[in-house]
């Protein structure tokens, strides 16, 4: 391997710096998303997980420039898509960007094609967007694209409705759309969640096989550790808006430093054991009204909850080469005299 | 599709039997007939007033004046007018081009002032053009249209005399010619004018809303990671979507463009349908009133049947069967 290869190998494809996104409530800005940093190589899958309302799907929507106009926006930090700042992007500049560079795939494949128009319209959309292409070529190229994603009898299926389809067959389709501009990056968010068992297996497939195929990276959204295992080459394990953990997959399943995803794990069924009752966090995640200011925004769940979390902010910093952590437990991770965190 | 109309369509036919027996009741609740107000009690016999209503068979029992009524109707007939001494379905048909002449022409100023306020509000929601196209609309819709129809007389008949104040025609233009075209425009425009506009609230606010709503739809979201154009997202994905509830408000409005706009034609006395059935409401010609009653109910069911295949039209996710 040549060293400019290697250098190439190594430049982040996405980087994320300090990145704060707010939403509006009452007409006062929150963070949801609360000064997360990280990057995506080339080719690598990245995995965020968190529970429900830690941020992951805003954090996924701001790289986008997707966040609901007049409620959500990207306060500070920068995102850096092949070293350009898609955060100063307008509307019509990033347009080039979506679909074509960086393409998403959404959790909810019942709603999120437009229920009339037909398939053949909504993938050829993407392309004459970004493409100078004939109508027929897109007709071809679409039924192309929808047996590269499984589809059989494409040639059917392309002029046909999206009610007319099942559930994973139009998280197919939504696949399609995203790899139709063979983009660098795909954003997958919770693409398997309203998906049954065996469909999900499929699509985390389907997904793995496109990403070889065609040379992506992936940021992979989702809650279920399992998937994470199977799928990512990285993994950042966020709590309310804050990047908790940041590591390798076999790091993190091996030996896992934060509280919070020490007791991730423990939540996870295991086909070995024979227990009455699941183990769980208690509690919720507090609402953005709600945020503690200062200290560990865990504090209030954790079981090794000392004195001085709910008073002092920890940092994510380095513990071990390549493993990051946010938590006091770790001295790495105090703010050191002087320094506001 | 065709088995689904002709379904419906003899699926009429017992709602239209028993509105028939409403209709005829209530012509028949109403105080009075043809012949009262008419003929001077102090000039005239009662004798051959009676004599008269025995021979024209308002004295018989109402199961046999309904079934004398209906036997004619099945077969198109609707009798004679006592004021017109004309056969119904030719007075009808003499009045029916004029109204559809300015029920089409008012409708269509409403769908397209509606469709573009309503495309404007919805994608600007909250912005000061929403505000005064709200603004516009709910004055149109509190004003009645009699006083609207007045001041619009007063102003463009009388003070500017751009346009003729009443009637359908000019005196003394020849059919088919020209002038008989810009004639008929000129006497409609205004009445079309005022029953149009203020007719607009309803059907901009159901197409901003819907269109507010749908922005907020999943596949909005789609749409906008595949970078389609701000524009393209509103007029392709959204309105395609919004325009579904509208489109089939097209076929409530069917019977409508018929039935004629009872005030606005007797202001403007402008010879339709509207005019003529207060007309007869007024000299109690039951037939007329009847005919026209009956004619609306039929249209109505009609229209209706219309916006059903309309929504199958413009829906894919609704097939009839």
């Amino acid at each position: 391997m040549s060293v400019n290869t290697q250098l190439h190998k190594d430049t982040p494809l996405l980087e994320v710096k300090n990145l704060e996104t707010a939403f509006s409530i009452d007409g006062q800005y929150y963070n949801a998303v609360d000064k997360v940093s990280f990057s995506v190589k080339p080719r690598q899958i990245v995995g965020i997980v968190g529970e429900s309302g830690c941020g992951k799907s805003v954090m996924s929507l701001s790289i986008m420039k997707l966040l609901p106009k007049g409620i959500g926006k990207i306060k500070s930090g920068s995102i850096q898509f092949e070293g350009v700042h898609l955060e100063q992007m307008s509307d019509k500049e990033i347009n080039s960007i979506r679909g074509k560079e960086i393409a998403m795939i959404f959790q909810e494949p019942m709603t999120s094609l437009n229920p009339v128009f037909s398939i053949g319209f909504q993938i050829q959309e993407v392309l004459f967007n970004h493409m100078k292409i004939s109508k027929k070529e897109a007709r071809l190229k679409s039924i192309a694209l929808l047996k590269s994603v499984g589809i059989s009898r494409p040639e059917k299926i392309i002029d046909e409705y999206p009610h007319q389809l099942s559930g994973g067959m139009r998280q197919r389709v939504m696949i399609a759309i995203a790899i139709a501009c063979q983009p660098k990056l795909l954003i997958a968010d919770e693409p398997t969640t309203a998906l049954d068992v065996t469909v999900q297996a499929q699509i985390l497939e389907l997904l793995k096989d496109i990403q070889k195929v065609n040379d992506m990276s992936v940021i992979l959204i989702t809650h279920d550790l399992g998937v994470v295992a199977e799928m990512c080459d990285e993994v950042i394990v966020m709590y309310a808006g804050k990047v908790v953990e940041k590591t390798d997959v076999d790091t993190l399943f091996h030996d896992p430093k934060h509280p919070y995803t020490k007791l991730l794990m423990g939540a996870i069924p295991r086909m070995d054991e024979d227990v009455e009752v699941l183990s769980s966090i208690k509690g919720i995640v507090p609402s953005l009204k709600n945020m503690p200011k200062v200290g560990c925004k865990f504090a209030a769940r954790c079981p090794q909850a000392m004195p001085e979390c709910t008073s002092i902010t920890p940092l994510l910093a380095e513990t071990d080469e390549g493993h990051e952590v946010s938590c006091l437990l770790y001295p790495s991770s105090r703010p050191r005299e002087g320094v506001q965190a | 599709m065709l088995q689904y109309t002709i379904r419906r369509l003899i699926g009429m036919i017992p709602i239209i039997f028993l509105i028939s027996v409403v209709v005829f009741s209530l012509a028949k609740l109403m105080p009075g007939d043809a012949l009262s107000g008419k003929i001077d009690p102090l000039n005239s016999d009662p004798a051959y007033i009676e004599e008269m209503r025995e021979k024209m068979g308002l004295n018989d029992p109402i199961h046999v004046q309904y079934i004398r009524w209906m036997s004619g109707v099945v077969k198109g007939d609707f009798g004679d007018s006592f004021v017109h001494k004309r056969e119904v379905m030719e007075l009808v048909g003499d009045r029916l081009p004029n109204t559809i002449i300015l029920g089409v022409s008012a409708l269509l100023i409403t769908y397209c002032l509606a469709f573009l306020m309503g495309r404007f509000s919805g994608r600007y929601a909250y912005s000061i053009g929403d505000y005064l196209i709200s603004g516009f609309n709910y004055l149109a819709l509190a004003i009645p249209s009699f006083v609207a129809a007045l001041v619009a007389i007063y102003i463009f008949s009388i003070n500017l005399g751009w346009v003729p104040a009443t009637g359908s025609i000019g005196s003394g233009v020849e059919p088919g010619t020209f002038e008989y075209f810009i004639s008929k425009a000129k006497h409609t425009i205004l009445p079309a004018l005022v029953l149009g506009s203020l007719a607009t609230a309803s059907y901009t606010q159901f197409l901003r809303n819907d269109m507010i709503e749908s922005s907020r739809k999943d596949y909005v979201r789609t749409a906008r990671a595949k970078g389609t154009k701000e524009s393209t997202i509103y007029n392709k994905h959204i309105l395609r979507n919004s325009i579904i509830p509208i489109v089939t408000l097209l076929g409530f409005d069917i019977a409508s463009i018929f039935g004629g706009a009872i005030i606005t034609e007797t202001i403007f006395t402008y010879p339709g349908i509207g005019y003529l059935f207060v007309e007869s409401v007024n000299a109690r010609d039951y037939s007329v009133m009847m005919a026209i009653a009956m004619m609306l109910t039929v249209l109505t069911l009609i229209g209706n049947l219309i916006a059903d295949l309309l929504y199958g039209l413009v829906d894919p996710r609704i097939r009839l069967s």
